[in-house]
């Protein structure tokens, strides 16, 4: 059960080599191992969406996931959002929506919601509704949180 | 002022960090600490009969392993009562791990510390507890029996029970008054149990240094952490630490303190001489935590033809789990905030605060406010029924009137106080949200219903807190509180507030909450009260670093003080720009200083002629330094108030409940950042949905949380909750500087109320419970 693997993962854009124990989650091998505290883990069983990162473009719960099984792929974590001239278009819009208070689930939102614009540039509110709502948030309400993916998309459709 | 803040939507200070994985909450510190874990009780209630740890020594990475056993006389005291009351005469708290019986599942039995925590996990699992099961107790009903008991010298259960009596102005009780009504109804009504359940549960983590104690906790009061763990730890004061690192939501969960890991983690820390950390999982925060609502309440109204209230008798029996660290604030909360706007002929409520094996009871975001508004909402709309009249029309016939604050509700408050409305316009209010909601022009139509609900929330009790403001020689506004965060934005709406006090940019402002290094008098964050009390303490040190810097600068540009104002930072006479002073120099020229560190520190220096050589540097009475300190302590609290309305949708064949239009009109004083405020209300609207339509904590007959995961607990996403409709009325509070009350609790409390009026309304069948769900509307309709 102990035994370790040798990993190798690409995580925002740096190559990342890890030593593991067959068992560890990816979310625990993004916070402890490579020291990604972003990632936050609010249930371990897949449901609250907090620990969502993108593997190869795609958001996954890193909970419900081995870190063994990451080994080769594409993560990035909310730390790897941001571009060199500041926060994305989906960080600036969740800042000026007020899309987040405690902040703990927003790392798993802004992932999500970043991969949603990816795929949907334009969603509508009820395309919005379904792409958030893997994932829990105890202090909005979602209501800003909604506005705030409306506002990403005008932000990214303005700088592209 | 230019800079004036104060009421702006200023955008978050606290966002960039939050936003790009720059957060500190407790679990990302510690990377190289020691990890802990528990064992805990599968049972209700059962005898602990033996424990072998014997084959978990051979695990792995296996530090320690301790039992109750293993704790010294004063850490294996019984936790203490944080909040006695003459009325909790049967007061019991738990053990840090269990001694000899365990009374819910989930209580601590065993700690592990390990090199990591998959293996203290794996040493917990080989750890073997002999239990012999005990008759476990469950529900109020179940408790009030007595066949079994909890804790073997409780009779009965009972923990508290309270009588609190208001006569009418005739002099006749509650039960006179009904008798002598024209028309009565009796009822009964019942409230689930739920929880805070914020997305980080709890987490301590500690070190010691050989003297010395730091401990991060996730807490929504550091300062009361910190003398609960030096009192039994037997340390100094002095010597222990404690932070509120950045939060991941409290909703009252986080007040209660300490908990049994607040206490044995830093014990085995300075035992280990190693940093030791412990973060709560899920299942831990549904067994091991607290939960709350759990009410079953008999209620008789007597009322005359047009429907105001000339008697009210309510009986309650509330579970409190199976002990009351937190004393009984919770049923107080509900029987005295039960009366909302209105004034009532004569009032009766009696409550049992009754023990069941189950987890703890302790305040959760409206702290018994939402079980009171549901029980007089229930009533007011029970009376319009009955009377056949609009139910806001009911309402409006018992409001207390505009002209008549202050009003005394002649009852005991939480605080111990009395129950005084500091201000309010309830009648303006209802016009407000009639007209929200579309109240008049509702066309009634089979499965579609609209719905009402009231409060009013005593916000910002006592006892006090503290401010503490230091400008530095680089101009910057250093801001601590000792209350903490978890969410609120609070570095942000004390910033406002310091930046418009002291006319400086927010900029060059920063605030730290919940930090005993920086402040260590406070009281937390709990009972919407943090910008009541720590923003009015706020203003209030603002007030006297503003002095002191007109003071200096007045010396300094030889004008009189009064002739100053402070634009941008700087200190200039009024109508003249060019006779001015920047605050970094007032607060270079505050410090006499003997060595010059640096440019500034140079203007300072003894032969710099900054100070007159007939006068000693510091003057009598006065301090070096640019800073200030004061407190705010109330005479009594405030009273926010609020009313939503809601139309509902209900499915005529599967009986699925769908809101589809919500209204909030909230009164909290003059708001600091409407954006926050706004914020503040939609989350507790949400959580409020929750509590009406889903969250129930289904304890089976055996004690056994048996939806103990989100996979079951079912909290509302994006898609569950209505968009919410806001306006404010702002009626300014007298009793403190700023005229403001709190938001914070605000949104959740008439939620249940308020969806229960628009179900009942669409389907008309009594809805006497919360949460409903569409199986169990889809029984009533038999």
């Amino acid at each position: 059960m102990n035994s370790e693997h040798e990993i190798t993962l690409n995580v925002n854009g740096t190559t990342r080599r890890a030593r593991v124990p067959g068992r560890r989650l990816l979310s625990d091998c993004l916070r402890q191992d490579l020291g990604l505290t972003g990632t936050h883990v609010g249930c371990e069983h897949g449901v609250c969406g907090c620990c969502t990162v993108l593997l190869d473009g795609r958001p996954v719960r890193s909970c419900l996931m081995l870190a063994v099984t990451a080994d080769g792929h594409e993560i990035t974590t909310v730390e790897g959002l941001a571009g060199p001239d500041g926060m994305s278009p989906v960080q600036r819009a969740f800042a000026e929506c007020h899309a987040l208070q405690c902040g703990f689930c927003t790392p798993g939102f802004l992932c999500t919601v970043t991969a949603l614009l990816e795929e949907n540039p334009a969603p509508t509110d009820e395309e919005v509704l379904e792409g958030i709502s893997g994932n829990l948030c105890r202090c909005t309400g979602y209501q800003n949180i909604v506005k705030a993916v409306h506002r990403a998309a005008e932000l990214k459709a303005e700088e592209s | 002022m230019t800079t004036r803040l104060f009421g702006e939507p200023v955008q978050r200070r606290e966002d960039p960090r939050l936003l790009t994985g720059q957060g500190r909450y407790v679990d990302d510190l510690g990377s190289d600490a020691l990890a802990a874990a528990f064992v805990r009780s599968p049972h209700a209630h059962a005898r602990i009969r033996d424990i072998d740890v014997s084959a978990a020594l051979d695990v792995d990475g296996l530090i320690a392993i301790y039992t109750y056993e293993d704790l010294p006389e004063r850490v294996g005291r019984p936790l203490p009562l944080l909040i006695p009351h003459p009325a909790l005469t049967h007061g019991r708290t738990a053990y840090p791990l269990a001694k000899d019986v365990v009374r819910h599942v989930g209580e601590p039995v065993v700690m592990v510390v390990a090199t990591d925590r998959y293996l203290a996990e794996d040493a917990c699992a080989l750890i073997e507890v002999e239990y012999e099961p005990l008759k476990p107790v469950v529900g109020v009903e179940d408790a009030v029996q007595g066949g079994h008991l909890v804790h073997e010298d409780v009779p009965g259960n009972v923990g508290a029970h309270l009588v609190q009596e208001v006569p009418s102005t005739a002099g006749l009780s509650a039960g006179e008054a009904i008798d002598a009504a024209p028309h009565t109804l009796t009822f009964r009504l019942d409230i689930e149990r739920s929880a805070s359940m914020p997305l980080e549960g709890r987490g301590v983590y500690a070190r010691w240094d050989g003297s010395d104690l730091r401990v991060y906790s996730s807490t929504q009061t550091s300062t009361s952490v910190r003398m609960a763990i030096a009192a039994a730890l037997d340390l100094p004061l002095t010597n222990v630490e404690v932070i509120a690192p950045d939060v991941g939501g409290g909703f009252g969960v986080k007040i209660m303190h300490p908990w049994p890991e607040e206490i044995l983690v830093p014990w085995a820390a300075r035992l280990l001489g190693r940093e030791i950390k412990w973060t709560e999982d899920r299942r831990e925060h549904f067994i091991a935590s607290a939960h709350e609502r759990g009410q079953v309440q008999h209620v008789r109204v007597g009322f005359d033809d047009d429907g105001r209230v000339l008697g009210l008798d309510v009986r309650i029996l509330h579970d409190h789990g199976a002990y009351t660290p937190y004393g009984i604030i919770v049923p107080i909360i509900t029987s005295t905030q039960l009366l909302g706007p209105y004034k009532l002929g004569a009032y009766r409520v009696e409550f049992s605060s009754v023990y069941t094996n189950t987890v703890q009871v302790t305040p959760y975001r409206g702290a018994g406010r939402p079980q009171g508004v549901f029980c007089m909402e229930r009533t007011m709309d029970k009376i319009a029924r009955y009377l056949g009249k609009d139910r806001t029309e009911v309402r409006a016939a018992n409001f207390i009137q505009p002209d008549e604050f202050p009003y005394d509700q002649r009852m005991t408050f939480q605080d111990g106080r009395p129950l005084i409305y500091d201000s309010g316009d309830y009648p303006e209010m209802l016009r407000m949200v009639k007209e929200l909601i579309g109240w008049d022009d509702f066309e009634p139509a089979p499965n579609r219903g609209i719905g009402i609900g009231c409060y009013v929330e005593g916000t910002g009790v006592g006892p006090y807190e503290g401010g503490h403001v230091q400008i530095t020689s680089d101009g910057r506004v250093h801001v601590s509180t000792g209350l903490t965060s978890q969410g609120q934005g609070h570095q942000t709406v004390f910033a406002q507030i310091a930046a418009t006090e002291l006319g400086v940019p927010i900029e060059r402002v920063s605030v730290v909450t919940g930090d005993t290094r920086r402040f260590g008098y406070a009281v937390g964050t709990f009972a919407s009260r943090a910008a009541v009390m720590s923003g009015n303490a706020i203003a209030l040190a603002c007030r006297k670093v503003r002095e002191k810097a007109l003071r200096i600068a007045a010396d300094a540009l030889e004008a009189n003080p009064d002739d100053l104002e402070i634009t941008d930072g700087v200190v200039h006479v009024v109508g003249d720009p060019s006779s001015a002073v920047p605050l970094s120099t007032v607060a270079v020229l505050a410090n006499p200083l003997r060595y010059a560190f640096d440019d500034e520190a140079a203007k300072a220096t003894q032969f710099s002629g900054a100070s007159s050589p007939d006068r000693p540097p510091v003057a009598e009475g006065d301090e070096p330094g640019l800073e200030g300190r004061d407190y705010y302590s109330p005479i009594r609290s405030t009273f926010a108030s609020g009313m939503h309305a809601a139309i509902v949708e209900t499915d005529p064949v599967t009986a699925e409940i769908k809101v589809v239009k919500y209204a909030v009109v909230h009164d909290c004083g003059k708001l600091i950042n409407p954006m926050i405020v706004e914020g503040q209300i939609h989350g507790g609207v949400a959580q409020g949905i929750g509590g009406a339509l889903y969250e129930r904590m289904a304890y089976d007959t055996h004690g056994q949380l048996v939806n103990a995961s989100f996979m079951d607990f079912l909290m509302p996403y994006a898609t569950e909750v209505p968009h919410v409709e806001t306006a404010h009325l702002e009626t300014p509070s007298p009793l403190n500087p700023l005229g403001i009350k709190g938001a914070g609790e605000a949104g959740v409390i008439p939620v249940s109320a308020v969806i229960a009026s628009a179900i009942e309304d669409a389907e008309g069948i009594d809805i006497d419970r919360m949460p409903i769900s569409p199986s169990e509307l889809f029984d009533l309709r038999g």
